[in-house]
Formats: C-alpha cells, sequence, structure tokens
C-alpha cells in the first residue's frame, strides 16, 4: 500500500492539531478560552432554573451555526460564538436583561484602558 | 490583581451578559464556577463507560438501557441536561452505528460529557451522513462491505449513545477493568472497543 492509508485519510477530513483535530483519547480541553466556559456556565444555569426550554435556545443556536457557516468560507468555525450568539438573543428576548443597557456595557468594556490595576 | 483587559469582541459580549444576568440576581458567579466544576470533574465519557461494562455483563440492564435509556442511566446514578431523552444504539456484527447531530451539536452530556471539537466541527457534520465509510476509514475503522451502517442525527430533544460491541477478548472481565476499555470514540461510533 501507497503510503497514506487511513492516516493520509484523516488528515483530508480534520486537522491533526488545532480546535478541530480527532482526539484520541478521552481527555480534551473542551472550552478554547474562558469566555467559552462563562457563557456556557451562564445558559446553563438559567436553564437549571427552568427560565427557558432548551428547544428555544436550541433552535437559535441552529440559525446561528447556519448563519456562521455561511460567513466562515476557509476561516475557522466557532462553535461558542454561535452560542453565545445564541444565548444573547433568548436573554434579551426574555427580557432577562435591557438591550440597551447591553449594547452601552459592551462598548464601556471595549473601551476600558488596557492593564487596568482592580 | 492586575491583568489585560479583554479585547476580544465576544469575550467583552460575555462579560457584559455575566456581569448584568449578575446584577439583575439571576447569576452568580459562584453558580456558574460549580456548573463549571461538575462538568470538569463528574460528567465525562467515563459515565459512558460505566453504562456500557454494565450492560454488558447484566443482560437485564442491557435490556433496559435500550428499552428507556434515561431511565437506565439513572439507575447508576447519572442524569441532567441533554440526558432526557437519551436513545441507546447497540453495535452488532451486522450493524454499525454513528451518532452526529448535524444542526447543532447536541450530544448526550451525562454519558459523554461536553463534545471534543471535531464533533462540532461542519465536515464531520455533514460528511459523516454524506459519506459515513469514508469517514470512519479516516478515523481509523473499516468496516466490511457486509455490515450496515446506520447515522443516528440528533433532532428536537432525542440524544444518542452507541453500545459498542464487546471485543472477544475482554471476555470475562469485571465491570471496572471493562469500563477501563471503553472510550468515548466508540460511545459515538467512530471507533470500536478495543482488545
Amino acid at each position: 500500500m501507497s503510503e497514506g492509508g487511513a492516516a493520509k485519510g484523516a488528515e483530508q477530513v480534520l486537522p491533526q492539531d488545532g480546535p478541530g483535530a480527532p482526539p484520541r483519547s478521552n481527555g480534551e480541553l473542551v472550552f478554547a478560552e474562558p469566555w467559552e466556559s462563562r457563557i456556557f456556565g451562564i445558559t446553563l444555569a438559567l436553564h437549571g432554573q427552568d427560565r427557558f426550554e432548551w428547544p428555544e435556545f436550541q433552535a437559535r443556536l441552529i440559525e446561528a451555526i447556519a448563519r456562521h457557516e455561511a460567513e466562515i468560507g476557509e476561516g475557522e468555525y466557532q462553535y461558542y460564538a454561535c452560542w453565545l450568539e445564541a444565548f444573547r438573543s433568548l436573554a434579551t428576548d426574555k427580557g432577562w436583561l435591557d438591550a440597551k443597557a447591553l449594547a452601552q456595557l459592551e462598548s464601556e468594556l471595549a473601551d476600558r484602558p488596557a492593564g487596568h490595576d482592580h | 490583581m492586575s491583568h489585560e483587559h479583554e479585547t476580544d469582541p465576544r469575550a467583552i459580549r460575555a462579560e457584559a451578559l455575566e456581569t448584568l444576568l449578575t446584577e439583575q440576581g439571576l447569576v452568580t458567579p459562584e453558580a456558574i464556577d460549580g456548573i463549571l466544576r461538575h462538568y470538569e470533574q463528574d460528567v465525562g465519557p467515563m459515565n459512558g463507560a460505566r453504562v456500557v461494562a454494565r450492560a454488558w455483563t447484566d443482560p437485564a440492564y442491557r435490556e433496559r438501557l435500550l428499552a428507556d435509556g434515561y431511565s437506565a442511566i439513572a439507575e447508576l446514578g447519572f442524569g441532567g441536561p441533554q440526558g432526557e431523552h437519551l436513545v441507546v444504539v447497540e453495535n452488532t456484527p451486522q450493524v454499525h452505528n454513528v451518532v452526529v447531530c448535524t444542526l447543532c451539536s447536541c450530544y448526550p452530556w451525562p454519558v459523554l460529557g461536553l463534545p471534543p471539537a471535531w464533533y462540532k466541527d461542519p465536515s464531520y457534520r455533514s460528511r459523516i451522513v454524506r459519506e459515513p465509510r469514508k469517514v470512519l476509514s479516516e478515523f481509523g475503522l473499516e468496516l466490511p462491505e457486509e455490515v450496515e451502517v446506520r447515522v443516528w442525527d440528533s433532532s428536537a430533544e432525542i440524544r444518542y449513545m452507541v453500545l459498542p460491541e464487546q471485543p472477544a477478548s475482554l471476555a470475562g472481565l469485571g465491570e471496572e477493568e471493562l469500563a477501563a476499555h471503553i472510550d468515548r470514540d466508540a460511545m459515538i461510533g467512530v471507533a470500536k472497543v478495543g482488545p
């Protein structure tokens, strides 16, 4: 058999390292960035309080993923960016927070000076 | 404490959401930490491995598991979000099952933990449906022609888990020893349980 076979094929479907790599054991870091774990935890905390039915979130997640996949082209797929967008829309639609206040706080946080002590 | 502030807009959005929801009294940072600890420490493929090992050693449990996954995993103390409508599909010498969620990466958290990156990847989600044998061979799993491949696409609230075949080489082992051989990929269906 020529070089390649199963291992070469695997390179074609998924990258061998980086976030898309197929893991070969059970251990894996599932969150690439701290914010991914925070938004996951927030979503589950509110779900645990029965503040929404999972399909309400799931429908938004499916839409966000479809939009993202249509836009990224060869770019990196960002699952938790879709999750974040889905949760943000759920949170404002449910009235858990005010969309204007959220936009204002986001703008303030973005304008913070870097390396601030606190 | 001194640190660089996040400039990633997604990190900022997540921080703003947590800040406002905390101010509203809807979440607390401690509750979120607790949830994350739970998923880091208590939930993972080791749970599913125990379920499979029990099914291999206890035929009556196996029947209950295939009939009603949710109730059967609850017998072992597992449950929670994404496990409420668990369907367990059994591999046999004639049928190989593999699980995907083409639309949004649904996954049976209580038994497998959170999904690996490749499970969420668009290429796995689209290709495993279109050309399952090819994708499985790229994972290193070559299936004989005569084996039927069934692809289970999680939809609505159903979550799937594969009950792998027990290799002959593991005959006679106890539940705990068996569980150590059962890994996540076999319960998704992209691998078999090795000897």
